[in-house]
């Protein structure tokens, strides 16, 4: 049905474009006009066109909430005494039903509202084609009508596109504010069930599995401090690896390395950014993390199969690559004259470097490395595949722990019910998530935009 | 004064040696950096160039007719109907007279690759004369077999920890002698959706999966990012409500990918009802992710357009909108490509989000639309490097194989879009 | 031509000769042959682009910092060739200090700014040994009075004129024995040149100076010598007042009188 439908008010706006073009050039033919011909047939086709799809796409996205809402109060009507949830169940039943989908249900009320719902939604359909249609007719007429010389086609097409930019501008925004409110609004849910408290100041994380559907939910500990800890350590390993190489390669490519080895470093370097990191997860779990704990145990540590070490070791040839490149920018942005003095005073390369560009590129530097860390703490395929499952409250990189995203994963990549604390812990992780790297984010920016202006 | 001198000299030969070990280590540091790019890339070839074949074993096999209860009359339902595990079986333990034993018999079966059934039955289809002939065929050895022979596994282990028994080991070398035992171009890895079966597991169904996710990403992301980058930079006036836009747009492009995946769930799946695991949940979350790439490119791409163009095409009369879409936008529109590309190769490679709206789904099965259940390419990978058979590693490898070779292409042609096409002013 | 004694007193600190300068193909200096003398300013005057800040830049090997840029010819400073293998740069800037175009102190501290000099060539043993360089510096810059309260305040906070000064202050503090200065006062107003000039004149009693200025008012203010470069050529030089007075060559005149540049 929705296809032909759409396929039809397609056609009714392409016959309006022509014919209303028709309409325009034989009264070019006669008198001057404001708009070419065209411009005209698109004024038509495109106020055809959007107001009766924007109707349908409304219809269809409402259409199952009212019927829900119908037939839940049909059901509520002819049957007294039963909970909420029976009631949810079943109006899904229904619903399915109607879909078409046999439930072997033997309730003659179920199948009886079933018939009921599959007639309405047959005269909602067909309610919809017939309006839908006569509008896009009534629309045509009316804009046909408006075909003069002096009518402004043009502007109002214009008008019309102006207004697609916009919406498509705002998208970002929009964007955002759903991952604010789905954050929250699902945190709420979270902290009904557990306290913010625990949330933010426990030291225990067992996210327990009901296993039994009337098991009580909240069993499990819920203090979110050792995952915090876990994050922290990873992304510390990170960039005492990454930091250091990445800085060092930054500035022997802008100050030292000749055009011709820059020229076939970079690209190469540039590698290691373009890996999707599923593939540095895999690197971590079946080569690294085995290379350490053997490194380890050579020299008589004992280290666990999945250490913070292993994972933080791959994040930081993950982040090496954004390092560089940022400070790199940065260090180039240090002017000229800055140097040419130090040179002058009879400064050597890295006494120039270490003495005058570092301390003068610092505020980028930083900036740059606030970027990375964000990107480490937001990384989760590395951690998901080479970090442990089990919150442990540590500071040895030896010791396997766990990170915010690998929990939120560990959360939602079984069976989902949004009344269970389990699934909804995810939603109040990622809001932490997000308020943090968020923060790091601006606050880089910040610092980065203001030390270019500096030298702008 | 000559000790002033000597003092002098040698606080200068410190300060060079300073300068060397400074540079020193700025070397050490790209070399680190260009040795884990080698290490890495050099593993996964290893790990991986051996799933592109698969060991066979050749093996004679009656197509007993009566056994199968068919004849070459038989119409094609009934060919496809007949037992042909059974025939296959019966085969092999007839073929090994000197094994008798249950446990031993199953250790014999359960040399060979599953897939034995089906080619016998394509075989029998294919030509129903052949019922009731004896012909010498080859069939797909299964998984701990292959690894035996690629060497992925150890052999000269005790029995309990290696992956084949001491009879499969025996039969395998008696069979290498006899020349029984090849190799063939492994074309299910690159025609079959998963399978619980190593040896039988392709990389298809995630293919497709991806492919229509990175459609749906592109059709939604291309215009939207377009549209909101001629915006930005043509029309919107300088105020608030643009500046928060800009800011917006920036701090999207840093938010972790995790966190489009769970504005996916609970957005994209449980308020608009947009169908789980389907490619289109799956590239509508990539598109909000790719969006500020593009917008951020076509931006650049309109910015390098010289202001000499508008002012021109508008001192002709053109209206603003014409300026913008006769003059500069075909030619920021090469700019614009190359930042599309660039996006949805990230976005090929994401797997966060991708899991949170579970894109993991099993399907053997190809998906043909957007609307079927799939998994992406980098979720398959991660889904077979979290399974514990040990045939599964090369798979995996070879999948980020074929996923490094789109990553490549696609930034190719980008550079190749870039080369070609991107005027300088 | 070494330790060539000129108007009596004269002693030669630098001397170039033959000196061409190409950037990649083309070639910015044509063979400048120019003797420079000891405890005098020498002028280095012409049009934009005719290859006297070039010049200079020779003088400490700043074009070393230059990508595809190529000396030959010989500038020999005490009579030994700056150029030789076996001569270290770093030294050489230790002796010919420079004072550029537009202020650039660095992002330090006033202090720091004079201290960094000294310190990495290990001028002074201590922190008091330091002290009173940075101070001397700065009060032979003429600077000491202005800043004394705030040496730790950072040195890109200062006037124009004041950041100059400081950067002339920084160039003093390692004792060099000659100073390059390229247009020192062109990004200024004319108060801070005024000063700037002024204090020229007073460090020519222990310095060399070379300047390059297009202002043909300050090199007749403060040159003993000047030289007037043209498209490459190093035209005439001679006492400043002769060449202001009676130019020998047509186009010094032309440029003198205003003709051209």
């Amino acid at each position: 049905m929705f296809p032909y439908l759409l396929a039809a008010i397609l056609l009714i706006s392409l016959s309006g474009f022509y014919l209303g073009r028709k309409q325009a050039s034989n009264l070019r033919s006669q008198t001057k006009l404001h708009s070419l011909p065209q411009y005209h047939g698109y004024f038509i086709a495109l106020w055809c066109g959007i107001p009766t799809i924007l109707l349908i796409l409304l219809w269809t996205a409402l259409e199952p909430i009212l019927l829900g809402s119908l037939i839940r109060s049909h059901l509520e009507s002819q049957s007294g005494g039963l909970t909420p949830t029976d009631y949810v169940i079943m109006t899904e039943e229904v619903r399915n039903l109607a879909a078409g989908v046999a439930l072997g249900t033997q309730d003659p009320l179920i199948l009886e509202t079933a018939e009921w719902m599959r007639s309405l939604q047959q005269s909602s359909q067909w309610s919809m084609v017939v309006v839908t249609i006569l509008l896009a007719m009534l629309i045509m007429a009316f804009t046909r009508s408006k075909v003069a010389p002096g009518f402004k086609a043009r502007h109002g097409v214009e008008l019309l596109f102006n207004g697609f930019l916009f919406i498509s501008s705002t998208i970002a925004i929009l964007t955002t504010i759903g991952i604010v409110l789905s954050l929250i609004f699902e945190t709420f849910r979270f902290f009904e069930l557990v306290p913010i408290t625990e949330f933010l100041f426990g030291l225990k994380w067992y996210p327990q599995i009901a296993i039994r559907a009337d098991q009580v939910a909240g069993d499990g500990a819920w203090g979110a401090i050792p995952v915090f800890s876990g994050t922290l350590l990873i992304s510390f390993v990170a960039m005492i690896v990454a930091g250091p190489i990445g800085l060092m390669s930054a500035i022997y490519f802008s100050e030292y390395a000749s055009p011709k080895m820059r020229g076939w470093t970079k690209p190469i370097l540039e590698i290691l950014a373009g890996i999707p990191t599923v593939v540095y997860g895999f690197f971590a779990a079946l080569t690294l993390a085995p290379l350490v704990r053997d490194g380890g145990i050579a020299i008589g540590l004992d280290v666990e199969a999945r250490s913070a070490l292993a994972a933080g070791l791959v994040m930081g040839v993950m982040i090496i690559p954004f390092i560089s490149s940022l400070s790199d920018d940065v260090i180039n942005a240090v002017p000229q004259t800055l140097r040419d003095g130090s040179y002058a005073m009879g400064a050597t390369k890295s006494e120039t470097i270490r003495q005058v560009i570092i301390p003068a590129a610092l505020p980028g530097i930083v900036g740059a490395f606030l970027l990375a860390i964000s990107r480490a703490i937001g990384e989760t395929m590395i951690v998901a595949m080479a970090a442990g499952l089990n919150a442990n409250l540590t500071a040895n990189p030896l010791e396997n722990v766990t990170t915010v995203t690998v929990q939120i994963v560990v959360a939602l990549i079984g069976d989902q019910e949004f009344d269970d604390p389990k699934t909804l812990s995810a939603f109040a992780l990622g809001l932490v998530l997000f308020v943090v790297t968020l923060i790091l984010n601006v606050v880089a920016l910040a610092i980065v935009k203001k030390y270019r202006e500096k030298y702008d | 004064m000559t000790d002033r001198n000597m003092a002098k000299a040698a606080r200068l030969k410190q300060r060079y040696a300073a300068e060397a070990r400074f540079k020193l280590y700025g070397k050490l540091a790209i070399a680190a950096a260009l040795s884990a790019v080698f290490f890495l890339l050099y593993t996964i070839f290893t790990a991986g160039y051996s799933a592109f074949w698969r060991t066979q074993i050749q093996s004679e096999v009656t197509l007993d007719a009566n056994f199968l209860k068919v004849t070459p009359q038989s119409s094609n339902e009934e060919l496809a109907r007949a037992n042909y595990l059974g025939l296959f079986r019966k085969n092999v333990v007839e073929n090994n007279p000197d094994i008798k034993s249950r446990s031993e018999r199953r250790d014999l079966i359960q040399m060979f690759s599953e897939s034995a059934e089906t080619d016998l039955r394509d075989l029998v289809l294919s030509d129903p004369s052949l019922l009731g002939t004896t012909q010498k065929l080859w069939f797909l050895a299964s998984s701990p077999v292959d690894t035996i022979v690629k060497g992925a596994a150890p052999r000269d282990i005790e029995e309990e920890r290696r992956v084949v028994s001491n009879l499969q080991l025996r039969l395998l070398d008696q069979w290498t002698a006899e020349g029984r035992v090849g190799s063939t171009f492994n074309i299910n890895f690159f025609t079959r959706g998963d399978s619980r079966n190593p040896e039988l597991a392709g990389l298809a169904g995630a293919l497709a999966g991806s492919f229509w996710a990175l459609l749906v990403c592109f059709v939604i992301s291309f215009p939207m990012g377009i549209a909101a980058a001629i915006y930005l930079e043509e029309f919107a006036p300088k105020n608030r409500i643009t500046e928060i836009i800009e800011v917006n747009i920036n701090n999207l492009a840093a938010v972790p990918s995790i966190i489009f995946g769970l504005l996916g769930l609970a957005v994209i799946l449980n308020f608009f009802g947009v169908p789980r695991s389907t490619p289109l949940a799956g590239g509508i979350v990539l598109s909000l992710m790719t969006l500020p790439t593009i917008i951020i490119a076509c931006r650049a791409a309109l910015k390098a357009v010289p202001p000499s163009i508008r002012q021109g095409a508008l001192a002709m009369g053109a209206s603003p909108m014409q300026v913008v879409l006769h003059h500069v936008l075909p030619l920021a529109l090469p700019g614009t490509l190359t930042g599309t590309i660039i996006g949805l190769a990230q976005a090929l490679g994401e797997t966060a989000p991708l899991l949170m709206i579970g894109m993991f789904a099993f399907v053997v099965d190809i998906p043909t639309s957007p609307l079927e259940s799939a998994a992406a390419l980098p979720v398959q990978v991660y889904l077979w490097a979290e399974s514990s058979e040990r045939g599964f590693v090369e798979l995996t490898a070879a999948a980020i194989m074929v996923i490094l070779v789109f990553l490549v292409l696609m930034n190719l042609l980008a550079v190749i879009f870039r080369k070609k096409f991107e005027r300088r002013w | 031509m070494s330790q060539k004694k000129n108007n009596g007193s004269l002693v030669t600190k630098i001397n170039s000769s033959d000196v061409r300068v190409f950037y990649d193909q083309t070639e910015a200096l044509h063979g400048v042959n120019l003797e420079i003398y000891e405890n005098s300013v020498t002028a280095l005057i012409g049009p934009s682009g005719c290859g006297k800040s070039t010049f200079l830049r020779c003088i400490n090997r700043m074009n070393d910092v230059i990508e595809g840029c190529r000396i030959t010819g010989k500038i020999t400073l005490d009579n030994e060739d700056i150029y030789d293998k076996g001569l270290d740069v770093v030294q050489l800037r230790e002796k010919v200090g420079m004072v550029f175009q537009k202020p650039n102190p660095f992002p330090k501290s006033i202090y720091d700014n004079i201290a960094y000099g000294p310190q990495i060539h290990g001028l002074a043993q201590n922190r008091q040994e330091m002290d009173e360089i940075v101070e001397n510096s700065l009060k032979k810059a003429g600077l000491f009075e202005e800043v004394k309260d705030r040496l730790n305040s950072p040195g890109t906070g200062l006037s124009g004129g004041q950041q100059q000064r400081l950067c002339i202050a920084r160039a003093i503090a390692v004792n060099p024995e000659v100073i390059l200065m390229d247009e020192p006062c062109s990004a200024l107003d004319p108060i801070a040149t005024a000063k700037i000039e002024e204090l020229i004149h007073e460090l020519r009693q222990n310095y060399t100076i070379v300047i390059v200025t297009h202002s043909m008012q300050q090199a007749a203010r403060v040159s003993q010598r000047t030289a007037f470069f043209h498209m490459g050529d190093l035209v005439e030089v001679g006492d400043t007042d002769d060449i202001f007075v009676r130019p020998e060559d047509k186009r010094t005149q032309d440029y003198i009188t205003g003709r051209f540049g």
